[in-house]
């Protein structure tokens, strides 16, 4: 696929990063050359320098035959006129845009056809509050992502010894559990995958990715490591964009509080909260956290702009007797320094927003996608169209359809209903059908599995 | 450092050279020539050799860094030159010395063209082919064959494309992807040496000849089946078919590349390295041709095509003959040396410094008189309305001076060894440029210098080819320095 990346700022550089390793076209727009060498250097992309609305500029980065336009630079204006201009002038399929400002968000008639068209807007604060939000409404869970409008829930989490399924094999689950029902779509080992088979033990410390419907969730991980207490004190350092939205989105349902440092903005936070606490302070200063009972908090986030400052100050609330500490972490080696010792749960925002990227690089009829493990694994939610004749799945039941090596098929979604896949599951027509991928390298073959043949048309 | 990733892909480079060795084999036993064994050999050992280096170290998967990328570049040049020797010291016909055989091996590779053997015509055929395919392999660069073939190369093909593609600006790719890229490049390549080949055939060469003298042009070599290079035919149709493939193989390949997507042949003129590259050619086969027949060297006729075809041949660094240029009266011969230190276009097979960095060499020299006239004003250096960065014009600086001192160690080196001034200035400026014959002793064949300034010439050869700093920054302690 030929894509136009417009913005090489850590949303666009990281996206390009992952999508260029998929032997995709691709190529970065940005006005600062220094940073495209960089990015040159790193991966095999081409670059263009320029203000990346410009039509000149589009032109160069080979607009005329691109399928998708991604425009995320610094600026929403920039990002809308330079779909404005692939619509007018390139007639590119896809128009992906990056839009922050609330402002024009809260109108969604000026993102059609006639207007700004832009066919997909992304707002990565937005999914990064979303998927912390998730995080908090499942404490014991290292990943949430969900599918079909939320009903399937894919659930990370890390078994712990005492767990009642610790040391069972998998089979075991649906007697521990009559009537719930899940599926087990990988596990990682130290590090390496297993592809989990109804003899597969479960051990201590292992990473088990399951599908089930929203509802049983909390029932199966709580299987895997006793349930944690529930959560009711949540501690966010940080009011920027995401501090501001998660403290909004939850304060209803948690005790929040939000600590800032800036009196300015932590005077205007006050004014557009109810229930949360605005404190100001510095989030790494032991003094203030202990006041303000960090002991007896069950989550903190750390969610400021700095991601150094993010690191330090949840590995001291960590210290200081939070349960449960989380940090927005942009570099992926701060990730993998601190990640499940210093630090419970380190938020990529890439990660985060990579997902809603791919739904639309993906060929064939794709619902949602979320990038898992940094990239190397992946879930899919595809939709099977045809009949038995014209598609490679339907009509067919778990067991007869090739999948490629590593992969799993998790769960059905039908209308309403989720049915949780077994070997004798048969798709049909129109089923959402929920893949997991332990190496995303056998996308190509997925995809190829999903498109229709010709005689549909 | 990565050493274990240059050794696998030294050793997969190495199993993708070996298959080279396959067409003059496939000639050698087609017309049952004896050297058929010498390539078998050839082949297999540089094949399992390639296999041995590669074999311990098949699973690192390091990324190749901009370091490793020099490290592989020049050692794989030099390995190859290596490689492209043993099937010549094997032959019996030619009977050639090692040092011989590196120095023809070396200059085929870098697409010199400069040769230490007589006789050419009556070599085996199998040999004569060989000759000419080291050339078209150089041309392009294997390592950008090899880019475009292993895409396991990944990211490090970038590094090694960089490494040995000539001309000051690089990032400039032609698809987003490398091997891509690499590709294109080549499928250009291919298509100019299918058109060449042809056309040499319609000229009224035989097929073998053809293609043999297609290779050595599109890659702006100077090899040729023949002593008498392209002066054997006595054919104006022949040189005007060399004259036109030696001026497209001297232009920049993505120009190349973009007017034929766009389909517009318009896009060449719109270029400012071809403008310049077009006139500084035309001019000189206008003096030449103007002396030849002022000095009544040559009647108007053959004024003309001997010129202009001289001109054209060594302006662009082919290095194709047709008459004894070298005994041309006056400046000829020395000017004609000079264009070729300006050479082809950047990102082409020819040699030299490169037109583009002439240009901005000279649009500087403007700069600084112009300076002296407004030594307020803001004068900014540009190629075709596009202001070009202070680092690029820097490196140009760089480069010039780094080439000029290579230049003239290189030659103090050859006068050092018992050379006449001419033979060493002309020796060494030829195989720096990668033009091929020089003036005095080396003006029909190095054969009769010493070893020593062969071995000289070599380096400057592949100097010439890898733009210098490639291989100088190997010298350097800094890098290797952790």
């Amino acid at each position: 696929m030929k894509i136009i990346i417009l913005g090489a700022g850590q949303v666009g550089s990281s996206v390009a990063q992952n999508l260029a390793s998929e032997a995709n076209d691709i190529t970065v727009v940005d006005n600062r050359p220094e940073i495209l060498r960089d990015l040159q250097d790193r991966i095999d992309i081409r670059t263009v320098t320029g203000p990346a609305s410009h039509p000149e500029v589009l032109t160069r980065a080979g607009a005329e035959d691109a399928d998708m336009i991604l425009a995320v630079t610094n600026s929403d204006e920039t990002n809308m006129i330079a779909c404005q201009v692939a619509y007018t002038l390139f007639h590119t399929p896809i128009k992906v845009a990056r839009v922050r400002a609330q402002e024009y968000l809260a109108y969604p008639k000026l993102f059609t056809q006639e207007a700004l068209p832009v066919d997909v807007l992304i707002s990565p604060e937005q999914l990064v509050t979303d998927y912390i939000r998730r995080l908090i409404e499942q404490p014991e869970a290292l990943q949430v992502l969900e599918f079909a409008g939320g009903r399937v829930q894919l659930v990370a989490v890390r078994a712990v010894q005492g767990g009642p399924l610790v040391g069972q094999e998998l089979r075991q689950l649906s007697a521990h559990m009559p009537g719930i029902e899940a599926r087990v779509a990988a596990i990682f080992r130290s590090n390496s995958d297993i592809l989990p088979e109804g003899d597969t033990v479960i051990e201590a410390n292992d990473e088990v990715f399951f599908i089930a419907a929203r509802k049983n969730i909390r029932a199966i991980t709580s299987e895997l490591r006793g349930l944690d207490k529930p959560v009711k004190r949540v501690m966010i350092a940080g009011g920027g964009n995401i501090g501001l939205r998660l403290a909004e989105s939850i304060e209803s349902r948690y005790q929040v509080k939000l600590i800032d440092r800036n009196a300015e903005t932590a005077r205007r936070l006050s004014e557009q909260l109810d229930s949360a606490i605005v404190l100001l302070g510095d989030a790494a200063d032991e003094e203030l956290l202990l006041d303000e009972n960090i002991e007896n908090t069950d989550i903190f986030c750390a969610l400021t702009n700095d991601e150094e400052a993010n690191i330090l100050s949840a590995m001291l609330a960590k210290r200081l007797g939070a349960r449960k500490v989380m940090s927005l972490i942009n570099r992926p080696s701060y990730v993998d320094l601190v990640q499940s010792e210093a630090i419970d749960i380190a938020i990529s925002p890439q990660q985060a927003t990579i997902g809603s990227l791919l739904t639309h690089v993906r060929r064939g009829d794709v619902a949602a996608v979320h990038s898992l493990r940094r990239g190397a694994a992946e879930a899919i939610e595809a939709v099977a169209h045809g009949d038995n004749k014209t598609s490679k799945v339907v009509g067919r039941t778990v067991d007869e359809i090739k999948l490629p090596p590593g992969t799993t098929i998790g769960a059905i979604v039908r209308g309403e209903d989720v049915i949780i896949a077994h070997h004798n599951t048969v798709i049909e027509s129109d089923d959402h059908v929920i893949l997991f991928l332990v190496d995303k390298q056998h996308i190509p073959a997925v995809e190829r599995l999903f498109q229709v043949g010709v005689t549909f048309f | 450092m990565h050493f274990a990733t240059i050794q696998r892909i030294l050793g997969l480079l190495l199993m993708v050279a070996s298959a080279t060795m396959l067409p003059p084999l496939a000639i050698a036993l087609w017309l049952n020539e004896p050297s058929w064994a010498d390539f078998t050999i050839t082949l297999v050992a540089v094949f399992v050799a390639g296999a041995l280096f590669w074999y311990p170290v098949r699973r690192k998967r390091q990324e190749l860094r901009v370091r490793d990328g020099f490290v592989v570049v020049a050692l794989f040049w030099a390995v190859l030159a290596l490689v492209g020797a043993i099937p010549l010291v094997l032959a019996d016909q030619p009977h050639m010395s090692f040092t011989d055989a590196m120095f023809e091996s070396t200059s085929g590779l870098t697409t010199t063209g400069a040769t230490v053997l007589t006789g050419i015509d009556h070599l085996p055929r199998a040999i004569q082919f060989y000759r000419q395919e080291l050339q078209w392999l150089g041309g392009m660069g294997i390592i950008v064959l090899a880019v475009a073939v292993l895409p396991m190369l990944g990211i490090g093909g970038m590094q090694l494309y960089r490494a040995e593609t000539p001309g000051p600006m690089k990032d400039n790719k032609l698809t987003p992807r490398i091997t891509e890229t690499a590709k294109a490049l080549w499928y250009i390549y291919l298509g100019l040496t299918v058109c060449c080949a042809l056309a040499y055939w319609f000229a009224g060469m035989d097929v073998f000849d053809a293609i043999a003298h297609s290779f050595s042009t599109v890659a702006i070599g100077g090899f040729s089946t023949h002593d008498l290079s392209i002066g054997f035919y006595h054919s104006a149709a022949i040189e005007s078919v060399a004259v036109v493939f030696m001026l497209l193989a001297g232009v920049n390949f993505s120009l190349h590349f973009v007017a034929w997507n766009s389909m517009n042949p318009l896009t060449y003129f719109r270029d400012s390295e071809f403008k310049a590259y077009i006139t500084l050619l035309g001019l000189a086969a206008l003096i030449t041709v103007g002396y030849l027949y002022l000095s009544d060297t040559f009647e108007l006729g053959d004024a003309m095509h001997h010129g202009i075809f001289q001109a054209v041949s060594i302006g662009t660094t082919t290095g194709f003959t047709t008459a004894a240029y070298s005994h041309w009266p006056g400046f000829l011969p020395v000017m004609l040396l000079f264009t070729s230190f300006i050479g082809g276009c950047a990102g082409s097979t020819g040699g030299g410094m490169k037109v583009i960095r002439f240009l901005l060499l000279f649009k500087q020299g403007m700069r600084e008189i112009t300076r002296l006239v407004h030594p307020n004003a803001q004068i900014p250096v540009k190629v075709g309305n596009k202001l070009l960065p202070e680092r690029v014009i820097e490196a140009v600086w760089g480069f010039f001076a780094t080439y000029i001192g290579c230049f003239t160690i290189m030659m103090l080196v050859l006068l050092a060894t018992g050379l006449d001034q001419v033979t060493a200035f002309s020796a060494v400026a030829a195989c720096l440029n990668n033009l091929g014959p020089g003036l005095g002793e080396v003006g029909y064949t190095y054969g009769d210098i010493n070893a020593i300034a062969k071995w000289v010439l070599c380096l400057a050869m592949i100097l010439g080819r890898l733009e210098i700093f490639t291989l100088l920054v190997l010298l350097s302690p800094a890098f290797w320095r952790r």
